[in-house]
This record gives C-alpha cells, sequence and structure tokens, in this order.
C-alpha cells in the first residue's frame, strides 16, 4: 500500500526525516514510533501530500506523493494531532461540509454521516457547536470525519493524546473494527501500551533515522528478553552479573537485567549477592524504547 | 517556488466558497445589517450635515458627490478585512484550511476560494446599498445596476491585496499596519469626500498609480451619475492587471506560508 525507500525531508538545512525505507501492507495497523523531533509526524504530513518530499521514494498505491497528490487524498483519512473540527458549525453539519470537500453527493452523503454518528456514538449531540464537546468526543468526531469518504488508507496523528480511560479504549475499538474492514492504519504513538495493543509491525524512528521495526513482541523479545530484573546499582551486584554473563543495563541508581529466565537470574542474586531489593517483571515495548533512544529529555 | 506560478485549479474551488457562505447566512441577520446602516450614518453626518455647508461640488450636491464613494469604500472594506481578519483566524486559529487540504483541495484551490468568496462580500455589501442610495434619489437607474457585477471584480482586488498581507503577517496584530497605513489613507484620499484634482499634481499621479481606491471610485461615480465615458477602460484595465498580479502573488506566498 505504501512504499517509502530511502526517504528524506529536510527544512532549510535541518534534516527532519533522513533516508528511511519501509513498506505497509494492506489491512496492517503499522505504528511509527518515537519521541518529539524523531521525524515522525513530517513522514506522516509526506504520505498525506501536504509536505512535498525532499528526496527518495515515497509512494501510496504505486503513485508517487509529489505528483499524485488528489488522487491520494482522495482514498486517505487523516486523523491530525491537532483538533482542526470547524467551530462555525455543529456536529453535524461538521461531517456535511466535509463531504463536500471530497464531492461526495448529497444524499449519499447523508447516509454516511448518519452511519457515522452511529459508529462514534455521537448521534445525540449532532446539533451541538464544536466548543461545547468534550474533549474525547471532539476525537471521535475527528475519526468520523476522516471517514466520510470511505477511505482505504487511515493516517492516524497520535489519535488518543489528551483522552481518558475509557476515550481512549473507545477510540481503540473503533480502529480495531476498521482494521477487520480491512482499512490500512497507520499510526503514530507516544502510548507505547497502545501501540503495543493495537500494531501489526512498527517502527521506532528517532533523529530521523529508523532504529528497528517488527511486530510488538518481536521487538521486545529480540531486544529484551521476556523479562526484566530490577536491582540496586552496586558494584558487588554487577561483579555477580557480569560472572554469570547476563545481559544488563545501568540506568542511574538501578539495574535492569534483560532476560527470558528471571526466576533463575533472581534466584542466582539472592543466593550469590548481597541484595537489598530485587524486582521481576515482563518486559514492554516502553523497556524497548527508553534503551534505543535513551532517557534524556528532547525539546 | 516562484512568487508568480499559475496555480491549478478545479471546480472543488467552490466548496470553500459555500463554507463561507453557509456560516455567512446562519447569522445574515447581523451580516445584513452594517451595510444598511454605514452609508446612513455617513449621508447623515456627511451629505446632509457637513453637507448644507457646501452649496455645490462639481456641479452637484455634496450628498450626491459622496453617494458613489461610499459605495466604494464598502467594496474595499468587506473584501479587505473578510481576507485579512477573518481569513487569518480561519487560517491560523480555527485550522481550517489546514483541515481543508487534507482533502482532494489544495492550498491554491482554498484560497482561491477565499479570495472569491471575499468578493462576494463586496458585491452583497453594494448591492445592499444600492436600493437605500436610490431611495434618496442620490443615484442613477439603469447605469448604477452595473455597479452590482463591477463589486465582484473591485472586491477581488482587494480580497487578493488583503491575502498577501494575510500570508505575511507573523500574527493577527499585524495586519493593523496595512489597515491603518494602506487603507485609511485610500479612505481620505481617493477622491472619496473631496475631488482628487484638489490635492498638487504630483499627488494626484501618486494616487492614481498605487491608491486602487481611485481608480474604483472613478468607475463607480460614472456609474451613479449615470455618465460613462470611453477613459473608465484605463481605470478598468488598471483594476484587472493589478487583480491578476495580486491574485497569483497571493495564492504563492500563502502556499509558501502554509505547505513546507
Amino acid at each position: 500500500m505504501i512504499v517509502a525507500k530511502d526517504l528524506v525531508k529536510k527544512f532549510d538545512d535541518f534534516t527532519a526525516v533522513d533516508g528511511v525505507s519501509f513498506t505497509i501492507k494492506e489491512g496492517e495497523m503499522f505504528g511509527f514510533l518515537g519521541p518529539n523531533g524523531a521525524g515522525k509526524t513530517s513522514t506522516m504530513r509526506m504520505i498525506q501530500c501536504i509536505s512535498p518530499k525532499t528526496d527518495g521514494k515515497l509512494e501510496v498505491l504505486g503513485m508517487d506523493v509529489n505528483t499524485h497528490q488528489r488522487e491520494i487524498k482522495q482514498i486517505l483519512g487523516v486523523v491530525p494531532q491537532e483538533n482542526n473540527l470547524d467551530p462555525d458549525f455543529n456536529v453535524f453539519d461538521n461531517l456535511l461540509v466535509y463531504s463536500r470537500y471530497f464531492d461526495i453527493p448529497r444524499t449519499q452523503a447523508l447516509k454516511m454521516i448518519e452511519k457515522l454518528l452511529d459508529f462514534v456514538q455521537l448521534q445525540g449531540k449532532r446539533d451541538v457547536m464544536i466548543d461545547e464537546l468534550s474533549g474525547g468526543m471532539k476525537r471521535r468526531l475527528i475519526l468520523a470525519r476522516a471517514l466520510i469518504n470511505s477511505p482505504r488508507i487511515m493516517i492516524l496523528d497520535e489519535p488518543t493524546v489528551g483522552l481518558d480511560p475509557q476515550a481512549r479504549h473507545l477510540i481503540w475499538d473503533k480502529l480495531r473494527s476498521l482494521r477487520s474492514k480491512k482499512v490500512t492504519i497507520v499510526l503514530t504513538t507516544h502510548y507505547l501500551d497502545e501501540a503495543a495493543q493495537l500494531c501489526d509491525r512498527l517502527v521506532i524512528m528517532d533523529y530521523g533515522k529508523i532504529l528497528l521495526e517488527g511486530s510488538p513482541d518481536e521487538i521486545v523479545k529480540e531486544q529484551i528478553g521476556t523479562d526484566i530484573v530490577e536491582t540496586e546499582n552496586n558494584p558487588d551486584v554487577r561483579a555477580c552479573l557480569d560472572e554469570k554473563g547476563a545481559k544488563y543495563e545501568v540506568m542511574e541508581d538501578i539495574i535492569q537485567v534483560y532476560t527470558s529466565k528471571p526466576q533463575e537470574i533472581t534466584s542466582h542474586l539472592l543466593k550469590e549477592c548481597q541484595l537489598g531489593k530485587i524486582t521481576a517483571r515482563a518486559a514492554t515495548l516502553e523497556d524497548v524504547f527508553l534503551k534505543l533512544t535513551g532517557k534524556k529529555l528532547r525539546e | 517556488m516562484s512568487y508568480f506560478s499559475i496555480p491549478k485549479l478545479s471546480s472543488r474551488v467552490m466548496t470553500v466558497w459555500l463554507r463561507n457562505w453557509d456560516v455567512f447566512m446562519k447569522t445574515y441577520k447581523v451580516n445584513f445589517l452594517p451595510p444598511f446602516i454605514e452609508p446612513l450614518l455617513y449621508l447623515f453626518a456627511l451629505g446632509f450635515g457637513l453637507g448644507t455647508f457646501i452649496d455645490e461640488i462639481e456641479g452637484m450636491s455634496y450628498a450626491r458627490f459622496i453617494a458613489p464613494a461610499l459605495i466604494a469604500i464598502s467594496i474595499m472594506y468587506s473584501s479587505f478585512f473578510e481576507c485579512t481578519f477573518s481569513s487569518y483566524v480561519r487560517m491560523y486559529y480555527q485550522k481550517t484550511f489546514d483541515a481543508i487540504i487534507a482533502t482532494p483541495l489544495s492550498i491554491e484551490e482554498v484560497i482561491t476560494g477565499e479570495l472569491l468568496w471575499g468578493a462576494s462580500r463586496s458585491l452583497i455589501n453594494a448591492t445592499i446599498m444600492l436600493p437605500i442610495l436610490w431611495a434618496f434619489g442620490l443615484i442613477e437607474l439603469p447605469e448604477s445596476l452595473l455597479i452590482i457585477p463591477f463589486a465582484f471584480l473591485a472586491g477581488l482586488l482587494f480580497a487578493t491585496i488583503a491575502m498577501c498581507f494575510t500570508a505575511i503577517s507573523p500574527n493577527i496584530m499585524a495586519l493593523n499596519y496595512p489597515a491603518f497605513l494602506f487603507i485609511t489613507p485610500m479612505f481620505l484620499f481617493s477622491g472619496t469626500f473631496f475631488p482628487l484634482s484638489l490635492l498638487p499634481e504630483a499627488v494626484q499621479y501618486f494616487a492614481l498609480a498605487v491608491l486602487p481606491l481611485t481608480h474604483v471610485v472613478t468607475i463607480v461615480r460614472s456609474l451613479t451619475l449615470g455618465a460613462v465615458d470611453g477613459m473608465l477602460v484605463f481605470n478598468l484595465i488598471w483594476i484587472i492587471v493589478a487583480t491578476a498580479i495580486f491574485f497569483l502573488l497571493s495564492v504563492n506566498l500563502m502556499k509558501r506560508r502554509l505547505i513546507a
């Protein structure tokens, strides 16, 4: 569906996307993860044909994004990071006015709007102005708006940012039901549990490059193992772990041991090293993310 | 990217126009009021108030002299403010343009729709003023009816100029500069409330060269007086050429601002 090869985006002398390659297949949910400024949104904007690529190849359904903007945008549904619903209209009119931008005939649009209002559970709010909606309702309406043209590909930039757990789960359910209808879904997110829950495959980006690619489970298993044993950081413990030949990472005052055999490590540590605290837990995507991109804050 | 590339446009431009029309019609009562009231205020204050001290100006009553100026000023104000402050709000605060360019429309089509809408505001306001001025016996029919299509063209001129300022304004407050430094001097010195011929010759040429309103006032005044002559072609060409230049410039400046 979407193929990128050595894709580059430059703003003056700043390189936002630095030669990335990826292939997104039909019907899959594909995630872009990375800290702020990693190049995720720039990549999404190039796929959406609203920011021309600087170099490399980027094709959507075999069409180049710099030359077939209108054709590509016709089959995309976009959920932007920032809410940009039209505050001059109510919920219903937002969808109707948007349908006109796609040249959807009015009778067909009216039918579609009823279906979409049901789908995102906003029938009761159809006559309400945008300013009076809660954050979760606005996100749901944006999702409905993105679906007005029955898109084959959905592009979602932080679809659940700032939502309460109920609203997030509702959005997740909707995205899963779209995937079951063979809609290809591309999303960025900062919520790693969200990526782990939803994505079939994902990439982790940083400084404009793709650091790794795979399914969430694969990535965690490859990079870390199934579990993490955490213990306090002191030279004795490190010596003890070195002796055992364990993979571990030092993070300020704690040590994280990456392992697929947590019991063995734990009992070894307890038996043979002088320890205060020790905890074992399942490894998550967040561990991989922090391991790859570090704990330093990004601007 | 050049400043004068010719944009590829489609009929979808009208969906942007229609969006603004729909918003306008939701509050039409408020929107139709100013073009009714404003000319009346000016007429009473200047035409019938100040005008009583003026016997005659270029062979006519002062009210009759300023009636076409009031129409021309309304044409200028309605599209200029539509495509500066209102467009800026839609672009920057409401992110309306961002939402639309995620659909098959291009940014060039969005801006063109905005410009056509600005011109339509001029046409609407000028049309509303005509029966009022006619009721006071200040304009001639049927020539004055030509003001309706002309208001669209002149409105488009001010809309394109306005959109250039919108494209380069760092923030909404900066739009006050063209409003005070460009629009207000035009309001006063374009042959509106006194004949251009009273000004020093050099200033007259300056006004004709760079103040678009002088050309608009000249044409509207000829129409309200029912005295159309061949010299108007010169004014009309000036307006058409300036509109074409500022149209290309505004679309390309906006593209530069919004598409990175």
